[in-house]
């Protein structure tokens, strides 16, 4: 395949050949989600079916949104996201997890319905 | 890079068949057009009008704050209009002002292309922002919102009396508008340039640009997300932010300042590149320190990115998070003292005329540093927790975004100019106005520096008398600017009609879009360009600038 | 429509070659796809914050979910995608019957995904899964669980509408033949349309799969 992938398959048959695989996998990978939800793996099962998220969005991204064709701009927006999402976690999840506790939010009682209600006008 | 491989003569008018003013006429001929140049035009007629709304609300509270009593306006009114100031000259003043009005005209031109990628998605962005506005306008009207422009929650959501859903979601359709013309410019830069202009050739306008696309694409989303936030919580009662159900009020400034100190890069990163082009036509040199000005732009947009706690010291975040935060906000302003001493190097022993631009890039250089100075005492944290939310910070950041960025966007506009309009504009006026923006700025801003510090909280309308002096100070210099920011638009106007007409390249700058006639052809150049050497070739590389009386210069930087 | 004809019909101002074009489509769009995954990593953020305060209230709201109708709605998702892509490339090879036909079974995926996603919150409005007075769950945590599911199904539900908007317009497009295939078009609606298939990608194991085992 060369740069923008002008000698992509010409006709249906090929074509089917070249996606039908990946679905495959992505129904399959659903099956496996689904059912390793019910495995006892306490914390683990956030990680597995996160893992097999990252699997599908993997499939997705490389051969339906084609950023397997070496054109470095596609390549470029997708990194951009994932290095900019990753500041906000990270940089957010520093203060969270630090908080001293009088200022985590749990400190104060929850309740079920919010005693206050609003002052003002509450639509347009 | 005045560097058309083929000389030839430029038309320095073009024919009125020609030029894309006159190439169609009629009021659908501008709503409806895909030229670049018209929307920047029409950028240009909406902005400025916001520019009056969100002055008005300035001058009413520098007007309520001549005395320590309440006079003109009631403690409600007057949170009204200092958040009414401040949504619009944000979000409809000065993120859109440079990108869209100069950014637009100029980037096609610039890197030699046609138009814009997206043509007419850049006439939809516009379409949208002026529906934002609408929303924006049907706010004031209907009587405005308390909250102050960052939406605090859980004020913003349960107790403010405003219409907060309607700013709301003003500011998120404005969003649009910015995401859809950050993705032009940078899919423009990246696919548009003329053959031979090479990323470290191009302008630094242009790379100021891009940053900003940048910038405005991985940022803005998540103000629009955020206010999706407070509009579900405010208008359903879905608990997002609340405490009473488990909600954390402080993930909301998490989320908005995420946004909204990049927001600030959004808005100065431009002036960077304006002022970039100034300082060099009219020192008659070439760039101190290329290649490090561009790294400089582009670490400032990655690393603003990771400093957006220092807005929170005192909100409750964690202690580990706020140091993190406050050695980050150190690192950045490491590129801006880059930027600031490379315009300094480009203007030693460069041929300095102090026409009206540079005037205003000059008082931009002072300013901006004086802005960024100050930042860096916010950014420590011991310092910030005495000065949080007084005067100190509102001068602050005034000095960044009025001394910087509408100084920048003011000599942006008087520079190119001549280009956009074909006219010149009256110089000795201009002068006049420049300089007296100058001084009517630090009037008006340097007294909230010592009043700051002495303690004077910001967003109150009573204060003590003590602070008066300095008050009044602050309103008479806000005069004084007012004046200063009219003038040019009536010597604009003026210059419509009786200015003198510009030649294609009336400052003997360099830079493609001085390469074809004032104003500039439907299709922006009769032959198209290609470019052979580096920018701002005002004078060969391994010699100074041009001067007969003077002796020949040692290279300078990375230039030579 | 082939051939040159085609080609320069579909090239649009200011560009001087269809080649460039397509790639400033891609990118463009691929650009604003970044941006739409900074909207998304907002309320997710707020989510995987709450999360990790309240984990036993949001494992609680999260077996109240149905798990039923989230899979088939992945499965339909994942399933138009293929038929996006299938159209993607039709329309690029110019098999014009391929990409009417995958064009047409795209929007009717999506569809029936809104469908099933319309039963669903039929049967959560039943089972009083909105959070204010009266909610199911005793613990109020459980309340930030829903709204966060509400908003990100609600938010992905409209992307995933106007997704079908923009396929039937390419659609009616292509049958009348007012835009030829070799136009870039189709690609970037099917970049948009696998983005949105993304999203919930990531949506279905964090709101569907958690606290059933």
């Amino acid at each position: 395949m060369t740069g923008l992938g002008e000698n992509l398959p010409r006709n249906a048959g090929a074509i089917w050949h070249r996606i039908l695989p990946v679905w495959v996998g992505l129904m399959a990978l659903l099956a496996g989600t689904a059912a390793g939800a019910y495995l006892p793996l306490g914390r683990f099962n956030l990680v597995l079916s996160l893992a097999i998220a990252v699997a599908k969005a993997t499939l997705v991204v490389l051969f339906f949104m084609q950023l397997r064709r070496p054109n470095p701009l596609l390549r470029l927006a997708a990194s951009a996201a994932l290095v900019f999402m990753a500041f906000l976690f990270t940089l957010t999840f520093a203060d969270v997890l630090t908080r001293a506790a009088p200022t985590q939010p749990g400190t104060v009682t929850p309740q079920v319905t919010a005693p206050q209600q609003a002052t003002g006008q509450r639509a347009f | 890079m005045s560097g058309i491989t083929a000389e030839r003569a430029v038309p320095d008018r073009p024919s009125r068949a020609d030029s894309y003013l006159t190439v169609e006429t009629g009021l659908a001929s501008w709503l409806l057009t895909t030229d670049h140049k018209r929307i920047a035009l029409l950028y240009m007629a909406a902005i400025t009008v916001f520019f009056f709304v969100g002055g008005a609300g300035a001058v009413a509270m520098r007007i309520e704050l001549f005395t320590p009593q309440a006079d003109l306006l009631s403690a409600d009114a007057y949170n009204r209009a200092f958040t009414f100031h401040g949504v619009i000259m944000v979000w409809f003043f000065l993120i859109p002002s440079i990108p869209v009005i100069l950014g637009n005209f100029l980037l096609p031109l610039m890197i030699g292309a046609r138009d814009l990628a997206f043509p007419r998605l850049n006439l939809i962005s516009w379409y949208i922002f002026i529906a934002a506005g609408a929303l924006a306008a049907y706010t004031l009207l209907a009587g405005g919102v308390d909250t102050g422009w960052t939406f605090y929650t859980p004020l913003s959501t349960a107790f403010a009396n405003g219409h907060v859903l309607a700013a709301a979601t003003a500011v998120f359709v404005a969003g649009f508008s910015t995401i859809a013309s950050a993705v032009n410019f940078i899919v423009t830069t990246h696919l548009l340039r003329a053959p031979g202009l090479t990323w470290f050739r191009l302008p630094l306008f242009v790379w100021a640009l891009y940053a900003t696309s940048v910038v405005m694409v991985l940022a803005t989303p998540v103000l629009a997300m955020v206010l999706l936030l407070i509009f579900a919580e405010r208008a359903f009662g879905i608990p997002i932010f609340d405490p009473l159900r488990g909600g954390d009020p402080v993930l909301f400034q998490h989320l908005f300042w995420f946004y909204s100190h990049p927001a600030v890069y959004i808005m100065i990163l431009p002036s960077f590149g304006v002022i970039s082009e100034l300082v060099t036509c009219y020192a008659r040199r070439r760039v101190f320190g290329y290649s490090f000005m561009v790294y400089a732009i582009l670490w400032i947009s990655l690393v603003g990115f990771l400093v957006w706690g220092h807005h929170m010291f005192v909100s409750g975040q964690s202690v580990f998070a706020s140091l993190a935060f406050s050695l980050l906000s150190f690192v950045v302003a490491v590129p801006s003292a880059i930027k600031v001493f490379n315009w300094t190097a480009t203007l030693y022993r460069g041929q300095i005329v102090f026409d009206a631009p540079m005037i205003y890039a000059l008082g931009f250089i002072g300013l901006f540093t004086i802005g960024g100075l100050t930042g860096l005492f916010l950014a420590s944290v011991p310092v910030d927790v005495h000065v949080t939310d007084t005067y100190f910070v509102v001068a602050h950041f005034h000095y960044i975004m009025v001394g910087g960025a509408v100084s920048a966007f003011y000599g942006g506009l008087t520079f190119w100019w001549p280009k956009m309009t074909g006219r010149l504009y009256p110089e000795g006026w201009a002068r006049f106005a420049a300089v007296m923006m100058f001084f009517g700025f630090g009037f008006t801003f340097f007294p909230m520096f010592i009043m700051g510090f002495l303690g004077m909280p910001r967003r109150y309308h009573v204060y003590p008398e003590e602070f008066q002096v300095w008050h009044v100070l602050a309103s008479a210099g806000a005069v004084i600017l007012a004046a200063a920011y009219l003038l040019p638009m009536g010597y604009f106007a003026w210059s419509l009609v009786w200015g003198r007409r510009a030649s294609a390249n009336p400052w003997d700058a360099t830079g493609l879009e001085w390469q074809t006639s004032s104003p500039p052809p439907r299709e922006n150049f009769l032959v198209s360009p290609a470019v052979d050497r580096g920018p701002y070739d005002y004078h060969p590389a391994h010699t100074g600038p041009p001067s007969m009386e003077r002796e020949p210069h040692r290279p300078q930087g990375g230039q030579a | 429509m082939s051939g040159a004809a085609a080609r320069e019909a579909t090239l649009q101002k200011p560009w001087r070659s269809l080649r460039r074009e397509r790639e400033a489509v891609s990118f463009g769009t691929w650009v604003f796809v970044a941006s739409e995954a900074m909207f998304f990593a907002g309320p997710l953020l707020a989510y995987a914050a709450y999360r990790s305060l309240w984990p036993e209230a949001f494992a609680a709201a999260g077996r109240e979910t149905d798990i039923v109708y989230g899979t088939v709605n992945t499965a339909l998702l994942l399933t138009s995608s293929l038929t996006m892509a299938a159209a993607a490339e039709g329309a690029r090879a110019r098999l014009r019957r391929l990409t009417l036909t995958c064009l047409a079974a795209t929007a009717a995926l999506g569809l029936a995904f809104l469908v099933v996603k319309g039963f669903e919150y039929r049967e959560d409005i039943h089972k009083h899964l909105i959070p204010g007075a009266g909610f199911r769950l005793d613990m109020p945590p459980a309340q930030l669980f829903f709204a966060f599911y509400w908003l990100l199904t609600g938010v992905h539900a409209l992307h995933l509408s106007i997704g079908i908007g923009i396929t039937v317009t390419l659609l009616i497009q292509a049958w009348h033949g007012s835009r030829p295939l070799p136009s870039p078009a189709f690609e970037g609606a099917g970049l948009y349309w696998h983005f949105v298939d993304l999203v919930w990608i990531f949506l279905y194991p964090l709101l569907y799969l958690m606290g059933r085992s």
